[in-house]
């Protein structure tokens, strides 16, 4: 056996604990999870099954865990696995899972797939099976601070534009803050008007906040490739300077995967609970808005949706906050089939997004949500995550269609009263 | 040994062999599945209270739900109608409840013959039908190993020797109960060993499932 494998190994073993003993006791093979999968569905190929692309960890388990696997294993009757088997399973644990937890919700027995994917992924990093676009983003994330290679300098250079569009200073580094805004790199290099917009937003609800030039990233690459330890430090920068800085409260962005990793991994990657409050930025301006601390003027009366972010609404509860917010901004809000915590998923969570040997077969999922789209018949899409925005940009433009993408932070603060 | 010496004996000490082996079977393998642990989360849940989504979790998913979900309406219904036929037949028939009562002591009201027949027939329907899908269907069939069809058969044979002892077909009467008990003490011991332990898992799988979403403020 080869020390990588062994490794691997170690490192499911490491993750499986009583939940996931209890998902792979409990299941029957009834393949309902495939259904509930955005890649099978779009393929109809059964190794795409969700349950499937856990075979290497329950092999792990039943042979490590379990009295008849053990005997089993004792007597040559079982094979533990393999280097050939973990690489053939690195397009089911990547690019064929965006985390999005649609398959956790069907399972008639009640296994979070999602929990067991995720957990699986530590030993595909242990074992060197993770996708090189993945390996590099996190480097990048580990070296330079950002999964996109974005510096302070860079970041620094994009909430100047955004001052000098705004006409308002954007504080750094100030201390005793309310809040510390923490930016993904999407956000900061495609979509920066989110700056402009939280800048606004800001000034009039009288908000004391600040950025902080020791973390303003909050996307986490360690816990998307499935790495404890590198995800543990991301998240531990972003405690020290939120810490340094006696903020009351850290806004997580827009990003769906972000807000997973700093509100509910985060305590727990490092093994304490924070000093201060996390919120997702769409809470936190739903809660101004209620207060009355930020006036909107004008309704959209052009036909839009809202595309759900999976981690932000299935995995993270924030249904309600980001349909009262469109609410008060258009007159012409539609659903869009599926809604809610049972949205299809944009295709790029998760890490596929970073991962390019994923491209093709997430545009191939695309068709989902263009059918999905096609139903609401709008005009505009709304959505709010920057990943699951640059997603929607791209399928929209592979299968030519004719919907805009708009952040829904950018859409409230075009809607504040001057 | 003479049949009923042998009908004797597997109703009596064979019986009380198989639960034997049964219960420590499953009790060994819940200990080795909860003795895994669970880490205590960190973060701060939306609601505190957070077992009672796992509660929820472990009723609500026994019910149709989610629309929008494809659910396969053959998976569906099939599972419906052999899961409620299954606990109709091993609870409601009155032979049944006497053997309970002799074993605990315990009793209840038991349902007409005519209706235990009925139930019976269906859920050997659906578990053919789920036999047939399970072969036939791609997903299913990938999915499948040798222990899957096993468990089908290992949970069937009690079904289709209950019925043929109460028509009187096949074997006569004696040596047709001395099959049927020996088909239900195949199926008791083939618990802690195979899938049929989500029996007893189902509880849990649900509940971690319930209350990890729940805490951060999700039904499921």
């Amino acid at each position: 056996m080869s020390t990588s494998i062994q490794r691997g190994i170690a490192a499911f073993k490491q993750q499986i604990d009583a939940p996931i003993a209890s998902f792979f006791n409990s299941c029957v093979h009834c393949g309902m999870c495939a259904g509930a999968c955005l890649f099978y569905e779009a393929t109809n190929d059964p190794k795409y099954t969700p349950i499937n692309k856990l075979e290497p960890m329950r092999r792990v388990w039943k042979q490590e865990y379990t009295f008849w696997g053990r005997l089993a294993k004792t007597l040559g009757i079982s094979k533990p696995i393999n280097d050939a088997e973990l690489n053939e399973w690195q397009e089911l644990l990547y690019d064929s899972c965006t985390l999005c937890g649609r398959c956790s919700l069907v399972c008639p027995v009640g296994i979070d797939l999602v929990y067991m994917i995720r957990k699986a992924r530590e030993g595909m990093v242990a074992s060197g099976h993770a996708p090189k676009g993945l390996k590099e983003s996190t480097s990048r994330a580990m070296t330079i601070g950002s999964p996109m290679g974005v510096t302070l300098s860079t970041f620094k250079k994009q909430v100047q534009h955004a001052e000098d569009e705004s006409g308002i200073k954007i504080p750094f580094d100030k201390q005793g803050a309310d809040y510390l805004l923490l930016m993904s790199s999407a956000e900061i290099m495609e979509f920066p008007e989110f700056i402009g917009a939280m800048a606004k937003i800001f000034k009039q609800a009288d908000v004391s906040w600040t950025f902080s030039s020791e973390a303003f990233e909050a996307t986490n690459s360690g816990n998307q490739i499935g790495s404890s330890d590198l995800a543990a430090e991301l998240v531990q920068r972003v405690v020290d300077a939120a810490e340094k800085l006696q903020v009351k409260n850290v806004i997580s962005p827009e990003c769906g995967h972000s807000y997973t990793a700093i509100r509910w991994d985060g305590p727990n990657l490092i093994g304490r609970a924070y000093k201060f409050n996390v919120i997702h930025v769409l809470e936190l301006l739903d809660q101004l808005r209620q207060e009355g601390k930020i006036k909107l003027e004008g309704l959209d009366k052009e036909r839009l949706t809202f595309h759900d972010p999976c981690q932000i609404v299935r995995r993270g509860g924030i249904t309600q906050e980001p349909r009262n917010l469109i609410n008060s901004v258009s007159s012409n809000f539609v659903e869009m089939p599926c809604s809610g915590i049972s949205n299809w998923c944009c295709g790029g969570g998760g890490g596929v997004s970073a991962n390019p040997d994923a491209d093709e077969l997430r545009l191939k999922a695309f068709a989902i949500k263009k059918q999905q789209l096609d139903s609401a018949g709008a005009k505009k899409l709304v959505t709010s995550c920057s990943n699951c925005r640059n997603m929607l940009e791209d399928g929209i433009e592979e299968y030519e269609m004719d919907i805009e993408v708009i952040g829904l932070t950018e859409l409230i603060a075009d809607h504040l009263k001057e | 040994m003479t049949t009923m010496e042998l009908l004797t004996w597997v109703r009596g000490p064979g019986m009380t062999i198989a639960i034997i082996l049964m219960l420590f079977g499953v009790v060994v393998r819940l200990l080795e599945m909860l003795l895994l642990g669970r880490k205590k989360d960190l973060s701060v849940a939306r609601d505190p209270a957070s077992a009672k989504y796992g509660w929820r979790t472990v009723v609500t998913r026994s019910l149709p739900s989610f629309a929008c979900l494809k659910t396969v309406p053959l998976t569906f219904i099939t599972g419906y109608i052999f899961h409620v036929g299954l606990l109709i037949i091993v609870v409601f028939y009155v032979p049944h409840i006497m053997f309970i009562r002799d074993l605990t002591g315990l009793e209840w009201s038991g349902l007409p013959f005519w209706l235990i027949d009925g139930t019976t027939l269906l859920t050997m329907l659906a578990m053919l039908v789920t036999l047939w899908y399970r072969v036939w269907d791609k997903v299913r069939r990938y999915l499948s190993r040798f222990s899957d069809y096993f468990v089908w058969m290992i949970t069937f044979l009690p079904v289709l020797t209950g019925y043929l002892l109460y028509h009187r077909q096949f074997l006569p009467y004696n040596e047709m109960m001395i099959v049927h008990i020996v088909s239900i003490q195949l199926l008791l011991i083939s618990m802690p060993m195979t899938k049929l332990m989500h029996t007893f898992t189902f509880v849990f799988s649900r509940w971690y499932s319930g209350e990890a979403a729940g805490r951060k403020g999700v039904k499921v």
